[in-house]
């Protein structure tokens, strides 16, 4: 199964090897990683998509917790999350297909941020599946590139 | 080259920061990088022991850590030096052994150019080290040296590696960060969980065939003396890994012996019928569990108590799991006892010494046998006597016949298996302890991974006595190779052998050998009368085979026993 673990680092070079290093070491599999700054300029955020069963990620998150570069660790599958994934989209586009290519982009809400002679570039957000579903409807038109950040995510505040 | 009359420079700060922490001797080896630090060195009072290998300094410092219970200290210049260190850290990694580990590093400025004599030691040993820190301001030294040292020795110990630019090292006129630690990341567990303590107990008292299955976590938390209350207060059978072993001292009756692959037999069928098995300090590994975790130990109820979350439910799966301090937990254990009736355990016994009866380890007393010159060395050895050991044959007979009495009087490589070990740990066990009588059994083969140390024990006047168990062979891979390989030895021939004598001899030291079951006392005798270092070389048989076997892969109980 998929968890999504929220994990705090400290903000310096080096950090990202230790996480991945010990990922790839006890072969752990990463389906997605995005790191970046947070509110506080000496913390770090990695949100990790990561495979495997409940032994898997109790090992995965006490191994994180255990590097010193790391201060928390929250696996927020089983909890009320936002999340989000950034994509840009290449695709094919001839005088046929353009009308409805575009007409899909806007079912998905998406917005054309680049149009060249034979192609437009498509930002998205959404959740995967979202993403997922928008690829699958726009890959017959000849998809061309596909760049995505994987997944963040945060707690949703109580109500 | 930096002078201290300009005031403090990175080394000064260093080797002050060092000193905070109590260091009293590095063991090294210099190199270009390394100027002002062996500069600095001349003013401090740090002592200084010179090996003639890197990977001599860092063995050297892990025995030094192991019978001192100190966090033990090395320097390897960049580069090869520090490549050479390699082993040493994989070595205190596996077996949880607080060590720094400093090396020096080509200035800041050449980083990541390839520059001479530069490797990116941090990446190399990632995998092998418990922390690490690439110093970039001479500043932050003293933080840093606090963090390093309080990481090493804390929770699960572990090496922590520093690595040192030689600019970091050379700046004059530093005026030092505050030494605070900013460690927000790091948790050590302390006290167990209480509401869990009485659960175990309640197991315990319930339990009629309990064994407790002890680990380097006791030595480590120092809780031998808990152990043997426990053990005697309910009158628990107590097996030990290699890591473990003087948890309980040798000749307790209480005691059944190691476990696992040269386990006993008896250590090895109590753990499989056991009902109620507490696994203190251990990590179920594999050459006690043979590689099958879920065949370990099934008619048992297991508690697990460690003080490293990771280990709970790694390998095995277990009821109880407590976090802690081995012996804080144990404490707590005996608090609540009095509240609980004591287990029943008097067939339990019978049964067990039926099985003692039945398999004791017994060998021929008619030619020189390894078990013989190992008992010989123990009726010499007093409650404050060290044994070193190599990695082979020579290693699984020492655990098995050597009356260990405590856990801090013993240093051998484990997880690692690291051949070499032995005669640095020797260095480093005598320096820590320069009072106390320090014995290396080796054989021949781990002896001639590190001789050259034999150039550091006569440096430096240690009287070590080195019984080296010569069967011109690798021992262990030619018992492998008998077993597994139809007899198809290959590569374990040693016959290029010097004599070993005159090795010892040609660094003055005192050598002796032994050919016959007659000379064995005598010459034992005289090493350990001799007052300086001493190599007694006794010859032994190749077809010599360490016995009860667990062959990889088999249930524990399926021994090969002779």
């Amino acid at each position: 199964m998929l968890h999504t673990l929220a994990v705090l680092v400290e903000n310096h070079p080096g950090v990202l090897i230790r996480v991945a290093g010990l990922f790839a070491r006890r072969g752990y599999n990463i389906d997605s990683l995005t790191v970046c700054m947070t509110e506080d300029p000496d913390v770090s955020r990695m949100t990790i998509v990561v495979n495997g069963d409940e032994q898997v990620i109790e090992q995965v998150r006490n191994q994180l917790s255990k590097l010193v570069i790391v201060h928390t660790v929250t696996d927020l599958t089983a909890q009320s999350v936002v999340d989000r994934e950034l994509a840009l989209v290449r695709v094919e586009v001839s005088a046929e297909t353009r009308s409805v290519v575009l007409q899909t982009v806007d079912v998905f809400r998406g917005r054309v941020v680049d149009m060249g002679r034979s192609n437009i570039t498509i930002e998205l957000t959404g959740d995967i599946a979202k993403i997922d579903a928008f690829v699958h409807a726009i890959r017959p038109y000849g998809l061309l590139e596909l760049v995505r950040t994987g997944k963040i995510a945060i707690l949703r505040s109580e109500v | 080259m930096s002078k201290e009359k300009t005031g403090l420079t990175g080394a000064g700060i260093l080797l002050k920061a060092l000193q905070q922490e109590g260091v009293d001797v590095l063991f090294g080896y210099p190199g270009g990088v390394l100027l002002p630090m062996y500069d600095a060195l001349l003013d401090s009072p740090i002592r200084h022991v010179l090996t003639r290998h890197e990977q001599g300094a860092v063995f050297a410092a892990d025995g030094y850590a192991r019978v001192s219970g100190k966090v033990g200290v090395c320097l390897a210049t960049s580069g090869p030096g520090a490549t050479n260190v390699v082993t040493g850290v994989a070595n205190a990694y596996l077996d949880s052994i607080p060590l720094v580990v400093m090396t020096g590093q080509v200035s800041t400025s050449s980083l990541g150019t390839d520059s001479f004599q530069e490797v990116d030691i941090i990446g190399i040993t990632l995998p092998i080290t418990k922390h690490s820190y690439l110093v970039k301001d001479p500043r932050e030294l003293p933080r840093i040296i606090k963090e390093a040292f309080y990481i090493a020795r804390t929770g699960r110990p572990g090496p922590v590696l520093i690595d040192l630019p030689r600019d970091v090292l050379a700046q004059v006129n530093v005026e030092p960060f505050p030494s605070d630690m900013k460690l927000k990341g790091y948790k050590v567990f302390g006290r167990g969980n209480n509401g869990k303590i009485e659960e175990v107990v309640k197991a315990l008292s319930e339990s009629r065939k309990p064994v407790l299955y002890a680990g380097g976590g006791v030595v480590t938390a120092g809780a031998e003396g808990v152990v043997r209350q426990l053990t005697e207060i309910a009158n628990l059978p107590v097996v030990t890994t290699l890591m473990g072993i003087g948890s309980l001292p040798f000749g307790h009756p209480n005691l059944l012996g190691m476990v696992g692959m040269h386990g006993t037999v008896t250590a090895n069928y109590a753990v499989d019928d056991c009902d109620l098995l507490i696994a203190v300090g251990v990590r179920f590994d594999d050459r006690v569990t043979s590689g099958l975790g879920h065949r370990f130990a099934t008619k048992a109820k297991v508690i697990h108590i460690d003080i490293d979350p990771v280990e709970i439910s790694k390998v095995v799966k277990t009821h109880i799991q407590i976090v802690g301090d081995a012996r804080l937990v144990l404490e707590e254990m005996l608090d609540v006892l009095p509240g609980f009736t004591v287990p029943l355990v008097a067939d339990w016994w019978k049964q067990l010494r039926v099985w003692k009866n039945d398999h004791s380890l017994s060998y021929d007393l008619d030619r020189l046998t390894p078990q013989m010159v190992i008992e010989g060395v123990g009726k010499f050895a007093d409650e404050n006597t060290i044994i070193t050991t190599d990695v082979g044959q020579h290693q699984m007979w020492v655990a098995q016949c050597y009356p260990t009495v405590n856990p801090r009087n013993y240093a051998t490589s484990c997880g690692l298996g690291a051949m070499g070990y032995g005669l640095p740990a020797a260095v480093g066990a005598q320096i820590a302890r320069p009072d106390a009588l320090v014995i290396l059994i080796t054989g021949d083969g781990s002896l001639q991974m590190t001789m050259q140390e034999l150039a550091t024990m006569a440096q430096n006047k240690l009287p070590i006595k080195i019984i080296l168990l010569n069967n011109g062979v690798l021992g262990m891979v030619r018992q492998l190779q008998k077993t597994f390989c139809e007899g198809r030895y290959n590569q374990i021939q040693l016959d290029g052998n010097p004599n070993f004598v005159k090795i010892a001899e040609a660094y003055g030291i005192l050598g002796i050998q032994v050919d016959s079951v007659e000379q064995v006392q005598s010459a034992l005798a005289a090493a350990i009368k001799h007052p300086g270092p001493v190599l007694v070389d006794f010859t032994i048989s190749p077809d010599e085979a360490v016995l009860p076997f667990v062959p990889p892969g088999n249930e524990i109980t399926d021994m090969i026993v002779r």
